[in-house]
Order: structure tokens, then C-alpha cells, then sequence
């Protein structure tokens, strides 16, 4: 996806030149312009999140902070901040794109040095993983972003029904 | 103050006992030399208790780091070198080469060994890829592998006399523990409780690789190798399918108790111990039942694999308390009359004391004040929840149910102690535990299973108790009574194994990477030094050229480098709080390194 990339290399300089502290979000402007049946996207269509000003966060989110927590976290760290040997995703989304990510989850990444080999598994075959996938995305959108801090969300969006049916389709078994 | 039988006298009457026919009389006899360090518990009986005495509570602090050695991993470090003769054996995480050290001539190696092995094992490996060492026996190293191959090195050259597959890491199965050597088998376990991986105990023989016998923790009589009538449980036969009946369906087939901790051998009873893991999933109201037998203290004859007893801890896990802790074996005065016990303190916070003999229940305490998921264990023989901890509603997650987030559980899922074994001092009677003082809260929720993927289902976040900053306490514990004798703050958890020695002094490791050294009988620090890494390694002792030497592997990682790199949050402090409690990255960074500790001329 060049055009992603480019994007990407943009936003990186933007906020150099405007001199200000934006943060940087891999995949451009993370602000929900359209939602729909709970699940918010941005100008580009990419998922993203949506919190309201009484701290309130979206479904999606919600579910993302859940699903990280069960299936990331064992490497990652909890809240997305990292461990001694993965690398922290808070941090990972401030550069990779909404499409880098789906990649990485599905196909696995292997980084070999000297010191030591990291390797991220192949979750694309996993329903646990690829089921929720935007939710976890948005999670940690919202965590680069510092949208969301490194608490469990308190307050959020009830459950929408459509996802339900979503969830119950791809886990592929009934509730 | 000697009431207790000391590790020497024990291990000497096993000796005369177990007959030269059956028993490994190489490794009996090699490890009652204090000089040497020959399996990676100690001894058979999982003690750490070492008779060298020439450091002692009063030249303690003059200790001085007498050598180093990088291992070229930068990972966990677990575990502890051997010491056989004048040759040092060490390992590492993945890629888990070994190295021979030669002692006596300037600590050169002598050989290296490093597998070639599939990196796709590294991702299934659930917390960090440690390995918790080697073992020796009939001039051969054993090492099990990430990837479960059990591999026998000539301990000479290095060479690979044998190898077997013990496991398939495509289905997550993989290796962290170390290989033990009892008799003439090796036996070894399996991990991945978070694979949905059914948990065994393989017995491989010494001179061939050829499997003898392997008891699964669930499913039919054949494969635990339980006799529904001479296997007992609380001093009654256990019946029938009892590691079938108690799970819906076939959840027993992916349903965890996996068997990565230290093992225990009683020459005398021919009995090994060890305890199996958590059910899988994490989610309890998938897997309705006891989910016998995880979370179980095993009995089994060392020839046959035939359970002889086996006790439930946690019958139907709902918090992850893996029940894979060590079982230290000491003979203790209790009730007036000498008693054969095993003693084991568990994740879920409860200290047991058994007769190991026949696993009938003496004592059963928390050894940690905070643990609050139970009330504590039905201790009358009569009642019909005999040996049952009583589950407080509350933190019960079976009873708030799936998509509940529960608060406030005592200890967390790394539970009140992990694998980082405790040491046990035949002279003061006590057991000295480096524990973990969190809490947690737990949200269970439906998942389903793919072979090889994680099988997790929960959420999870953890805290120090709440009030308290310390995330870890080093306790010494009267096993006879069930209380704590003395009690050290430490502020991270502390995830290494003990050491006691007859000089008085017990040394262990903390997560910032300090070697402390206490004096035995009060808990006083006497010395510490500050070591390249964060330490997760057990802290060991051997002599040489008549010195004693006290070693420790650094090299932060494991489930705490996990969730403590980054600190853990007060979740009662909202939205935003960031860092409530100290991170360890403040502390330390990663590194693979041996420090060896002795006093100077």
C-alpha cells in the first residue's frame, strides 16, 4: 500500500513543521468522522475510536482492551507498554499503517540479530485473534494516541447487536 | 534446636534403603558431596540446602563477584548451573546452548553445545522462552530443548549420544523445565497450559532415549496411569475415569495441567512429586468440573509411572493458579511424632503440608496474609468437602461468570510464589520462599481452540495489594504450623530460587537484579550486589580449590519481565494514571550473565 506509506512519511513531518506535539498515529488523523452499527472510521475508512468527553469509550475499544489483554499481552506487556522482549504496540501504531497491522497479525514477523531472535506468530488461522482484529486495532490506536490511558476502560458503549451476530458468525459456534 | 532430621541424615538412610540394585548410586552419592552442585535442584529432596559453611552470617558481607560469564542470550535467565568434579555445566534460553566450564583452569570451555532448532517455537513459548536447566548422570548431560527434543551429551566432549522428541510445538507443546534423572530414566514434562496442551510426565532411559513411560495429568485410566483402586486421593481410592468425569465432553483433550516445574524424588518410597497446571481455558465456565487432575499434587512410582496418590488443590480452577511449584521434601516433627512430608507452597497462595508417604493432608495455610479467594481448606476428615478450599463468592469468577470483570483477587494469576523454587534448612527448620504480593482483576470470556494458537480466555490486570507499594515479600515459614517466622519487603516480586546454606546464611535474587544474603534465622540483610541484569535465575553454591563459591544467573525475563517492565498501574486511581507503581525498566535491562561470588583472601 505506497499510498498508505506516503501517507505515513507525512505524518511524521507534519507535525515537525507545525512544531507542535502532535502524536504521531501510523495511520494519518485518528478522529472518527463516520460510525457505523458502533464501530467508528476515520476520513481514510480506517477503524478508529471514540471516546466522549465523560471518558465514555466505544465498543470496539472496549472489547480491544479485553482482547489484547488475553491474547497480546503474554508478549507485549499489559496496556500495550511492552516487555523485556517484545516491543511496546502503543508505540508500534504511532508508525505502522491500519493495513501494516492486519500483516503483521496474520502473517507473523520474524526479527533475527545477534543478540537474540524475536518472533511474532502467524495469527491470521486464530478466531480468537483475527475475529476481533479491528477491535484490537482501535485499542491500541487509542493507547498511541494516548486517548485511552493504561486502565481498564470504565465507561463504554453498550455491546451494538449487530456485533453480536458479527461475533457469533465468525467464532463460527453458537453462544 | 535439632529436632528436624538434616538433608544428610536423610538422604544417607535412603542410600542404605533404596538397595544398589535400582537406585542411582552415582547421583545419591555425588550429591551428598557439598562441594558439588549435581542436579539442578540441589538434591532429590529439592532443599538448596548446601552443608558448605566457610561463608557464614559474619564474613557474609565481605563477599566479592570472583568471576563472570556471558551466555550470548539475551533473554530470561531461569535456573542454575551444575557443578560436577571441576567442570561447570551451563545453559540458556532459546537457543539453549550449554556450556562446559573447566573450574580448575581458568573457568576455559571447554565444549559448547547449541541445537539448531525451528524459531516458530519462540512464539508458542507462553512467557518468555527460559529453559530452567540441565541435568547429570552416567557421564552425560541432559537437555531439554524449547522445541522438546531431549537431547544426552557426552558431559566429556559434548557430543550427542541421544535425542528424542518428547513433544510437537505445532501444537504448542514446548520445553522449559528441566530434566531430572532418577534411577536409570530421565523424566521430563511439557508446557503450554495456554496452547490447550495436555499436560504428561515422559520417563526416557539414561542409556538409550528409549521411552519407558509417560502419565498424562487427564483422561483415561490408561493414560494417567491412575488404578482406579490402589491410586488414592485424601486415603481413598479414586475410582474409576477420574481423569474423564469430571470434564463435559472432550475438554480433557486440550484441557491443560501441564507439568513444567521441579521434581522431587524419594529414593526410600521410590515416589516422585510434581504438580500439574492450570485447566485450559482460562474461562471457567467452559470447562464445567473439578477438572481432575490439574492443579494436583502426583505420587508416582519412578519404574511404572502408577500414581500412587494425588491430591487436588484447586479443584476447577477459575484464576490460573498453576499448580506447578515445587515439592520440598523434609522430615519434620509434627503432632509429637517424625512425619515424611512434603511441603509445597502453591500459586494460589496456600502453603501445604502432606504426608508423602500416603498424601493424607496435615497442614494447609496462606503465606500470604493478603490471599482472600478463599476462607481456607476444609481441614475435617468426616466433611464432605474434606480437603476443598472454601471459595469466597466474590472473587469467585466461576460465580460472576463470563464478560464479568472480578476485582480485587488475592494473589494474581502469577500467583502468591511461581516456579522460583523455595529452600528448606534442615537447621533452623525452616522454609525460606521468595514470593509474589499481587493482585488482580480477572475477566473471563468464551474462546475457541486452534491448534497451536493461544487458548487463553481471560483478561487480566495486576496490583499490589491495595494500600501496599511492595510487590514481593521473602518469607521464612514454619511448615509445621503453617505461619510465617519472618517476613522481608521487597518491591518487585521476587522470581528467584533460594539458596540455604549451613554457614546460616539464605541467598536469593531480586527482579532489579540484586544477590541478597540474609541471616537464616532473622531475616537480616547482610550483603547485596547489584548484578548486570534482573534476577530470575536460582541462586547456587559448590567449592573449589577449597573455596566456596555462590553463583547466580542474571538476566530479567519470564512472566515478570512481562508484566513488570513496564510497571503496574493502581486501577483505582482512573482514567490516566500512568506508572502508580515503580516499572522495572527503571531498574534494569536485558542480560544473560553468570556473577560467582566468593570472599576475598
Amino acid at each position: 500500500m505506497p499510498l498508505r506509506k506516503n501517507l505515513f512519511a507525512i505524518a511524521l513531518v507534519l507535525p515537525m513543521l507545525a512544531g507542535g506535539a502532535a502524536i504521531a498515529d501510523g495511520a494519518g488523523d485518528p478522529t472518527a468522522v463516520k460510525s457505523t452499527d458502533g464501530e467508528y472510521f476515520d476520513k481514510d475508512g480506517n477503524p478508529t475510536y471514540k471516546i466522549q468527553a465523560d471518558g465514555t469509550v466505544d465498543w470496539y475499544t472496549y472489547s480491544g482492551y479485553r482482547r489484547y489483554h488475553s491474547e497480546c499481552h503474554v508478549c507485549h506487556g499489559p496496556d500495550g507498554e511492552g516487555s523485556t522482549y517484545a516491543p511496546a504496540l502503543k508505540n508500534s501504531l504511532k508508525q505502522l499503517s491500519y493495513s501494516d497491522f492486519l500483516g503483521i497479525v496474520a502473517g507473523g514477523r520474524k526479527a533475527v540479530n545477534t543478540a537474540q531472535e524475536s518472533v511474532m506468530p502467524a495469527f491470521g488461522t486464530n478466531p480468537n485473534v483475527m475475529c476481533y482484529i479491528n477491535d484490537i486495532y482501535v485499542y491500541l490506536r487509542a493507547r498511541a494516541n494516548e486517548a485511552v490511558g493504561r486502565v481498564r476502560p470504565e465507561k463504554r458503549e453498550p455491546k451494538p447487536e449487530e456485533y453480536t451476530k458479527a461475533e457469533d458468525a465468525c467464532l463460527g459456534e453458537k453462544r | 534446636m535439632r529436632k528436624f532430621l538434616t538433608g544428610t541424615m536423610l538422604s544417607t538412610a535412603a542410600v542404605i534403603a533404596a538397595g544398589s540394585a535400582y537406585a542411582n548410586d552415582e547421583l545419591i552419592k555425588l550429591s551428598q558431596d557439598a562441594k558439588q552442585w549435581v542436579m539442578p535442584t540441589g538434591n532429590y529432596a529439592n532443599t538448596r540446602h548446601s552443608a558448605l559453611k566457610q561463608i557464614t552470617t559474619d564474613n557474609v558481607g565481605k563477599l566479592q563477584a570472583a568471576w563472570t560469564f556471558s551466555t550470548g542470550v539475551l533473554r530470561g535467565h531461569e535456573g542454575a548451573p551444575l557443578v560436577i568434579g571441576d567442570m561447570m555445566y551451563l545453559h540458556g534460553p532459546f537457543p539453549n546452548p550449554v556450556y562446559a566450564l573447566n573450574l580448575k583452569d581458568e573457568n576455559k570451555i571447554v565444549w559448547k553445545y547449541e541445537p539448531k532448532q525451528d524459531p516458530n517455537v519462540i512464539p508458542v513459548m507462553c512467557c518468555d522462552t527460559v529453559n530452567r536447566g540441565l541435568s547429570y548422570a552416567d557421564g552425560k548431560i541432559f537437555l531439554s530443548q524449547a522445541d522438546t527434543t531431549l537431547v544426552a551429551l557426552d558431559a566429556k566432549t559434548g557430543n550427542v549420544v541421544w535425542s528424542v522428541k518428547n513433544g510437537d510445538p505445532g501444537k504448542g507443546e514446548t520445553s522449559t523445565g528441566a530434566p531430572m534423572v532418577m534411577k536409570d530414566k530421565v523424566l521430563v514434562g511439557i508446557s503450554g497450559g495456554e496452547f490447550g496442551v495436555r499436560g504428561s510426565v515422559t520417563a526416557y532411559n539414561m542409556k538409550t532415549g528409549q521411552r519407558v513411560w509417560r502419565g498424562y495429568s487427564m483422561g483415561p485410566d490408561s493414560d494417567t496411569l491412575i488404578d482406579p483402586a490402589k491410586t488414592t486421593n485424601l486415603g481413598k481410592p479414586v475410582g474409576p475415569n477420574s481423569g474423564t468425569n469430571t470434564w463435559q465432553g472432550e475438554q480433557w483433550k486440550i484441557g491443560g495441567g501441564t507439568t513444567w516445574g521441579w521434581y522431587s524424588y524419594d529414593p526410600d518410597l521410590n515416589l516422585m512429586y510434581y504438580g500439574s497446571g492450570n485447566p485450559s481455558t482460562w474461562n471457567p465456565k467452559q470447562r464445567p468440573g473439578d477438572n481432575r487432575w490439574s492443579m494436583t499434587i502426583f505420587a508416582r512410582d519412578v519404574d511404572t509411572g502408577q500414581a500412587r496418590w494425588v491430591y487436588q488443590m484447586t479443584p476447577h480452577d477459575e484464576w490460573d493458579y498453576d499448580g506447578i511449584n515445587e515439592m520440598i521434601l523434609a522430615d519434620q516433627q509434627i503432632g509429637g511424632q517424625t512425619r515424611k512430608t512434603l511441603v509445597h507452597f502453591d500459586r494460589n497462595g496456600l502453603g501445604y503440608t502432606l504426608d508423602r508417604t500416603n498424601g493424607e493432608l496435615l497442614v494447609a495455610d496462606k503465606y500470604d496474609p493478603k490471599v482472600n479467594w478463599t476462607t481456607g481448606v476444609d481441614m475435617n476428615k468426616s466433611s464432605a468437602n474434606y480437603g476443598r478450599p472454601a471459595v469466597v463468592p466474590q472473587y469467585s469468577t466461576e460465580h460472576n461468570g463470563e464478560d464479568v470483570n472480578s476485582k480485587n483477587i488475592c494473589p494474581a494469576a502469577l500467583g502468591s510464589k511461581d516456579e522460583q523454587p523455595a529452600a528448606f534448612s534442615p537447621d533452623t527448620g525452616l522454609f525460606y520462599v521468595p514470593t509474589n504480593h499481587v493482585c488482580m482483576d480477572y475477566e473471563p470470556f468464551r474462546v475457541r481452540y486452534t491448534a497451536g494458537q493461544p487458548y487463553v480466555g481471560a483478561t487480566l490486570s495486576m496490583y499490589p495489594p491495595q494500600g501496599e507499594t511492595n510487590m514481593g515479600n521473602f518469607i521464612a515459614w514454619d511448615a509445621k504450623t503453617g505461619k510465617i517466622a519472618w517476613s522481608n519487603k521487597e518491591q518487585f516480586s521476587v522470581w528467584s530460587g533460594a539458596l540455604s546454606t549451613a554457614g546460616g546464611v539464605v541467598f536469593y535474587g531480586t527482579l532489579e537484579g540484586y544477590l541478597k544474603a540474609v541471616d537464616a534465622k532473622t531475616g537480616k540483610e547482610l550483603y547485596k550486589f547489584k548484578t548486570p541484569s534482573g534476577i530470575i535465575g536460582n541462586v547456587m553454591t559448590y567449592e573449589q580449590g577449597g573455596k566456596q563459591y555462590i553463583a547466580v544467573l542474571s538476566g530479567v525475563g519470564g512472566w515478570a519481565g512481562i508484566g513488570l517492565a513496564a510497571g503496574l498501574t493502581d486501577p483505582t486511581a482512573g482514567l490516566g494514571a500512568v506508572g502508580g507503581y515503580a516499572g522495572l525498566r527503571n531498574y534494569t535491562s536485558l542480560g544473560g550473565q553468570l556473577t560467582v561470588f566468593v570472599l576475598p583472601n
